[in-house]
């Protein structure tokens, strides 16, 4: 596949690996989050860290947008399905999230009681338009989730419905932002005061910097001293990310560099950013599944759109539901703990019966090790 | 006396919906079968016109029995490549196929939905018919039923499979051994893209279609080679990862695959590529897996190859002792991983 296996090529990645353990300082030891789950998912579909030496260890960060989704919020969806008998329409990954109850959309689509909510699964936002435009007697809502890349589509929706007048239509909106959970980790106990998570550097996100530029991480390389690099999501493009991350801490620099200079410029995408703002704004906190209340994390509707606006069209309230006691998710998220360090992981907890967030999608931590990792974890015979 | 001869108005089939009578056991159904089902699947058995199928005894020769039956919904009834009408054939024959037996007759039991035109009805079961007669393989019994409009996705067809195995072939999923060979009669995930390339709500422009294909000749050209082979099996839903798990649990044994070596079309691959999809986990109808002794497996290759079916065919990995029955893969990247079960559908990743 033409512009695809270019990035996939083997013989690059032995060269990449070659020149990583040679750069690689042996007497110190390199922590590299990757933010985003796109990375996570690279990095275990393709057996990414069989290439790296034993003392540059990988550390998944929380840019999973169904794992950061609390249950409370999925709580609202389907509560908008089961008793306002709305059509609400998800992406297919959010589906399967476990909400309250043992609950989750797949479930209440399924039927609960007599009930069953009309759940329909979108692979783009504009399809819930369409929904709404050919169910004029019925109200539609687009359960709308993902960090800076999916809210531009999203902001066209709502700015396309108004054009149009919809009156049936609504977005119950999740989007999240990437530059306030990276401070937030940062911030954290385990790393800024016990040192329990040795961080030293970031990969920073592909698409979502497509959008906001490389500018918004400067503030973490000059306020934290920790070097970012933007990568993108294939395999070739993390290897280098990793290899250009060693060198700067092994030359003691903290600097935003960019790897994935093919898509992402320093001041992103304007365009988008303005359509954006023109149709959202900034939520005061937001809270994050495993991160907990996050401040100015989140954006919300404009009072201009409000009659787009889910929350305020059906009163909604907000109630946040702690995690499932054994779960780790919290801690995985953070990059405080590994996967396999969680009780419940592939025994209580699996795809199929997912009990945290992190073994919902296949970008989360929980999921890609299971998937792609358990091999690592077996005792031989 | 009256003479006059009954005068039946023909079946509108071009203009004609499948109604409520259709199912009632009168007038009305005896025509459908007749001047449908009938017509299109002639043969001496279905026209002994019995409620069921008096057969011939098997041939001296024959060892075991074997039955399998399958029930096919598939949306949207008609996609590149074929039908569910062919489909209904193909992936029964295959069961009974990877089994080893060579299938001899199909029973065909319809769900029609009220409403459904009965030129997409005729559309079905011509290619029903075709693809049959091009196996050998002769719908012997059936039933229809009609439900009421809003109760079923047009046609629902359910198929059954009679073959015998030959004597001295024993063929099963727990016969795998450490060390055998697995071979892929060729490229993955071209039914599944087919399907998905017309699905309502994600219709995209692709070259690809599905590969339904009866594949009991191709058996019968791999049992007469002679290589030693343990244990066939399609790949249909739940692709080639699926079906490999499968065996690896039940033969209790490890596999290691070599991604670089597992066929996929360009097209197909582009496709799972946008839609964040994995080849190995996307339904094939004509597509077979092989497991043999090690030393059979270029016997075995080669005598596949030669065979229209298995031209693309490949050795696509080995079978290990392993007590967690992992399938592992070698990736094309260099790395190594887990090829496990499919988790519920394959969904789209968001981001």
């Amino acid at each position: 596949m033409k512009f695809v296996d270019e990035f996939r090529d083997g013989q690059l990645a032995k060269g990449l690996a070659g020149a990583i353990a040679n750069s690689a300082d042996p007497a110190r030891s390199y922590h590299l989050m990757e933010f985003c789950g796109g990375h996570t998912h690279a990095i275990s579909r393709y057996g990414l860290t069989d290439f790296l030496p034993p003392n540059v260890r990988m550390v998944h960060g929380p840019g999973c947008p169904v794992c950061v989704l609390p249950i409370g919020r999925i709580d609202l969806a389907i509560q908008l399905a089961l008793e306002r008998g709305v059509i609400l329409c998800s992406y297919g990954d959010t589906l399967r999230v476990p909400a309250s109850g043992g609950l989750s959309l797949l479930k209440a689509k399924a039927g609960v009681g007599a009930r069953n909510g009309d759940i329909r699964m979108v692979y783009s936002g504009a399809d819930a338009l369409k929904a709404a435009r050919e169910n004029p007697a019925r109200e539609v809502v687009f359960f709308a989730i993902g960090f800076e890349t999916t809210t531009p589509p999203t902001a066209l929706l709502i700015r396309q419905a108004h054009a149009e007048g919809l009156k049936n239509f609504s977005v119950l909106c999740n989007h999240v932002l990437t530059p306030a959970a990276i401070t937030h980790i940062l911030e954290s106990p385990e790393v800024r005061q016990y040192g329990t998570v040795p961080l030293d550097g970031f990969i920073g996100p592909a698409h979502v910097s497509t959008i906001i530029g490389s500018r918004p991480y400067e503030h973490f390389a000059e306020e934290y001293r920790k070097p970012v690099v933007i990568a993108g999501f294939e395999p070739l493009d993390v290897m280098q990310a990793i290899l250009m991350l060693v060198r700067q801490l092994n030359e003691d620099r903290a600097e935003v560099e960019n790897e994935f200079s093919r898509a992402v410029t320093r001041e992103g995408n304007l365009k988008a950013q303005a359509l954006v703002s023109e149709v959202f704004e900034l939520r005061r906190s937001f809270e994050w599944r495993g991160l907990g209340e996050v401040p100015y994390s989140a954006l919300k509707i404009r009072a201009t759109f409000a009659a787009f606006d889910a929350e305020q069209r059906y009163g909604l309230r907000y109630v946040p539901v702690p995690d499932n006691k054994a779960c780790e998710c919290g801690a995985i998220l953070r990059g405080v703990k590994k996967p396999q360090d969680c009780k419940i992981f592939g025994t209580v907890c699996t795809p199929e019966n997912p009990m945290g967030s992190c073994m919902v999608s296949s970008e989360g931590a929980c999921a890609a090790h299971y998937t792609y990792g358990r091999y690592k974890d077996a005792i031989p015979a | 006396m009256n003479d006059k001869k009954t005068y039946v108005r023909p079946l509108d089939i071009s203009n004609g919906r499948v109604d409520m009578s259709h199912g009632s056991g009168g007038r009305a159904m005896a025509q459908l079968i007749e001047e449908m089902f009938l017509a299109a699947f002639d043969n001496e058995f279905l026209r002994q016109g019995d409620d069921g199928a008096s057969l011939p005894p098997l041939p001296t020769e024959a060892g075991r029995l074997v039955v399998a039956t399958d029930a096919h919904v598939v949306s949207p009834l008609f996609f590149p490549g074929g039908d569910i009408g062919c489909l209904a054939v193909h992936g029964t024959i295959n069961d009974v196929a990877v089994m080893g037996a060579r299938p001899l007759y199909l029973a065909a039991s319809f769900i029609l939905e009220e409403g459904f035109p009965l030129a997409d009805l005729q559309r079905i079961i011509a290619s029903m018919a075709a693809a049959a007669k091009s196996a050998r393989v002769p719908v012997v019994t059936g039933d229809t039923k009609v439900v009421e409009r809003g109760k079923g996705d047009g046609v629902f067809i359910t198929t059954t499979g009679f073959g015998w195995v030959p004597q001295g072939v024993n063929l099963s999923g727990n016969r795998a051994e450490a060390g055998d060979a697995i071979l892929l009669s060729g490229s993955i995930g071209d039914h599944g893209m087919a399907i998905m390339s017309r699905r309502e709500n994600l219709a995209f422009d692709a070259p690809i279609e599905s590969d339904t294909a009866a594949l009991h000749d191709l058996v019968a050209t791999m049992l007469d080679s002679g290589a030693k082979i343990r244990c066939l099996r399609d790949p249909t839903r739940g692709g080639l990862a699926t079906t490999l798990n499968e065996i690896a649990r039940q033969s209790g044994v490890g596999m290691m695959l070599d991604e670089a070596a597992i066929p996929v079309k360009p097209a197909v691959d582009a496709a799972c590529e946008f839609l964040g999809l994995d080849p190995l986990y996307v339904a094939n109808e004509g597509k077979l897996v092989a497991i043999c002794a090690a030393a059979d497996a270029d016997l075995l290759l080669s005598a596949m190859r030669a065979h229209p079916l298995g031209q693309d065919t490949a050795i696509i990995g080995s079978v290990h002792a392993d007590p967690h029955h992992f399938v592992q893969m070698q990736t094309r990247f260099g790395g190594r991983r887990n090829v496990d079960w499919l988790t519920g559908e394959q969904l789209p990743r968001i981001c």
